[in-house]
């Protein structure tokens, strides 16, 4: 089973992206679970929400505690919860920013990370740039897919396009790809860091 | 098979047994529900329904007793404060032996206001004379809201399928959706037993006095003890038309040679499994005992799944204050006289994570006898002792909710710090 946790604020699209993660799984042939953390609902307010996948079927329910991926969507919440709670050298980190992360200040927390498994993309920028609004979770999508492999960018661009139909369903597709080249990109050169 | 929201799939299936009413009245966690049918009926997907948006949830159930009076299939949904607010007209739904079929997103009760998962709703109201199916994922609350109309429409009786508010409803998880066809030939179109007729008038729900009204309620009882008799055959049948079995009265897992077996309802029954899983592999043999319909509540076969049981832990998302279990006590009847010792774990208490690590120390350590008669899960205690010793000190030592709220704060930055 492979667990996620996506830390995000009000009006990120924190539930969205866990929930077009499970589809996404889904449509690769696994089965998936996605829940959002039930905070109350507010723009601005931290929100948490959780996607489980796995071949046989998931049944448990609790929040997950021991995640083998963070998505952080928003960089501010280092200050207020304890995102990396669970956390082993080996959890997959993607960090939404501009810098790479080893530039990043405050970055000697994520020294505790096997590095080939931490990587940040400007998810805000492309998404202001690809889709005209700030809301980062398909392209954080697409670069979760180059960095864990967890999930195809195939079935992660078809469960952008069954949510959001035309123009805006494309436009996230792009966004997504290009966050997932980035990635990639990094993960196979030299500077790897994004 | 749908990668899909639990809500929709609930939608999808309630929409396909073609109610003719629908009453709304908004209240989390159960507002997609109502809101995807009612999308439905707008677009025309959903033909041939009213949809009814009213003033309250008192109104919502009273709706849908007058169209039930009416001939027509009433279909409505609740949580929490909504259905306190209803209360009386959910009695008289049951009292006049209206079909009518209600989810109820379960949400726990105020005060103070919480607006998350717990079964405290559903306890509320278990004596109304309403079946109550839970179900434990979100197939079987698809599933189960099929079978509820025909259940219904059979004996009856109103039916309520409780699905956990959050946990359930905004999960995406995959779900077989009923479809239009395999609904149709499994549910025929509503017959009422009753109805109200301008052209055949009769007068419904009237005042009875002492002289039939134990007779009334006896039958009200005897309706839904036949339940019991009712439920696994529209089961097996439902496994006729679907291919997949749902419903029926218990949903036993592991407990052939289970000496531990753990009781629940609702969603924690898929967490418990796991944990059963991983218990066997250490050795101890747990099976899990998911309660599928807690009203009427299926005695036998609850006796028979724990007959060979040396320890039971009932572990339950509401409880009776001042007492302790409501299933616990129900499981405790039901087993008679001879029975294994029961543990209650009270937990998951206005959304708390059920800690499926805690949990299973719990019952690993159940056959050593170490479970006391009521146990809360992971409760806060050096919080609530700070707080009773406050109540000691002080006469106004100020709002308890409040004054815990903020040692919680406090504990947490010390923590971090």
């Amino acid at each position: 089973m492979f667990q996620v946790r996506v830390h995000g604020r009000g009006g990120q699209g924190v539930v969205t992206a866990a929930e077009l993660l499970s589809v996404a799984a889904f449509i690769d042939g696994r089965s998936a679970q996605a829940f959002p953390s039930f905070g109350s609902e507010r723009m601005g307010a931290p929100v948490v929400a959780y996607c489980r996948i796995s071949d046989a079927p998931v049944r448990t329910r609790e929040p997950v505690v021991a995640p083998d991926a963070v998505i952080l969507q928003d960089l501010t919440l280092l200050r207020v919860e304890d995102v990396w709670q669970g956390t082993t050298a080996s959890t997959f980190v993607l960090l939404n920013s501009p810098k790479p992360w080893a530039e990043l200040a405050g970055a000697e927390v994520l020294s505790r990370f096997d590095p080939e498994r931490v990587a940040a993309v400007p998810a805000t920028e492309i998404a202001l740039s690809q889709v005209g609004r700030p809301i980062p979770n398909a392209a954080l999508l697409g670069g979760f897919a180059a960095l864990t492999g967890a999930v195809s960018l195939a079935a992660i661009n078809q469960a952008i396009r069954e949510r959001f139909a035309g123009p805006v369903g494309e436009r996230n597709v792009a966004a997504a790809g290009e966050a997932y080249r980035m990635v990639d990109l990094a993960r196979h050169s030299s500077a790897w860091e994004v | 098979m749908r990668q899909i929201e639990g809500s929709q799939a609930v939608a999808e299936a309630v929409a396909a047994c073609r109610p003719e009413v629908v009453c709304a009245y908004p209240i989390t966690p159960q507002t997609h529900i109502v809101e995807a049918i009612g999308a439905m009926v707008r677009t025309g997907r959903l033909a041939n329904c009213e949809f009814i948006n009213v003033e309250s949830e008192f109104a919502a159930m009273s709706v849908a007793i007058g169209a039930s009076a009416a001939g027509a299939r009433a279909y409505t949904a609740t949580a929490s404060q909504g259905l306190l607010f209803m209360a009386e007209a959910v009695y008289n739904a049951a009292g006049l032996g209206l079909p009518v079929v209600m989810t109820l997103a379960n949400r726990a009760i105020g005060a103070p206001i919480n607006i998350w998962n717990d079964h405290s709703d559903a306890m509320a109201v278990r004596d109304a004379g309403w079946v109550q199916l839970f179900a434990e994922d979100n197939q079987a609350a698809a599933d189960l809201h099929v079978q509820a109309f025909r259940l219904a429409e059979d004996l009856s009786v109103p039916v309520m399928v409780c699905m956990d508010g959050f946990v359930l409803t905004h999960a995406f998880e995959a779900v077989e959706v009923p479809t239009q066809e395999q609904v149709d030939s499994f549910l025929p179109p509503y017959e009422p037993r009753q109805v109200l007729d301008p052209d055949d008038p009769v007068s419904i729900g009237a005042m009875v006095g002492p002289e039939a009204f134990e007779e009334v309620r006896y039958l009200q009882h005897a309706k839904l003890v036949r339940a019991l008799e009712k439920i696994p055959q529209v089961a097996e049948e439902f496994y006729h038309s679907f291919g997949r079995y749902a419903g029926g009265l218990v949903s036993p897992y592991r407990t052939d040679d289970a000496h531990t077996v753990v009781v629940a309802m609702g969603s924690v029954v898929g967490t418990l499994k796991d944990i059963a899983d991983q218990l066997r592999q250490k050795g101890q043999k747990v099976g899990v005992l998911g309660i599928t319909t807690f009203r009427p509540f299926p005695a036998a076969a609850v006796r028979e799944a724990l007959w060979g049981a040396r320890v039971v832990v009932v572990v339950e998302k509401a409880f009776s204050t001042g007492f302790g279990g409501v299933l616990s006590t129900d499981v405790a009847t039901a087993m008679g006289p001879l029975r294994a010792p029961i543990a209650t774990v009270v937990a998951g208490l206005g959304g708390r994570p059920v800690n499926a690590a805690s949990l299973a120390a719990l019952i690993e350590g159940s056959e050593r006898g170490s479970l006391e008669k009521v146990t809360f899960l992971d409760l806060n205690r050096p919080v609530v002792d700070r707080e009773l010793e406050r109540m000691g000190a002080r006469r106004r030592s100020g709002p308890s909710a409040e004054n815990m709220l903020r040692d919680v704060a406090s504990q947490a930055a010390a923590q971090e710090g």
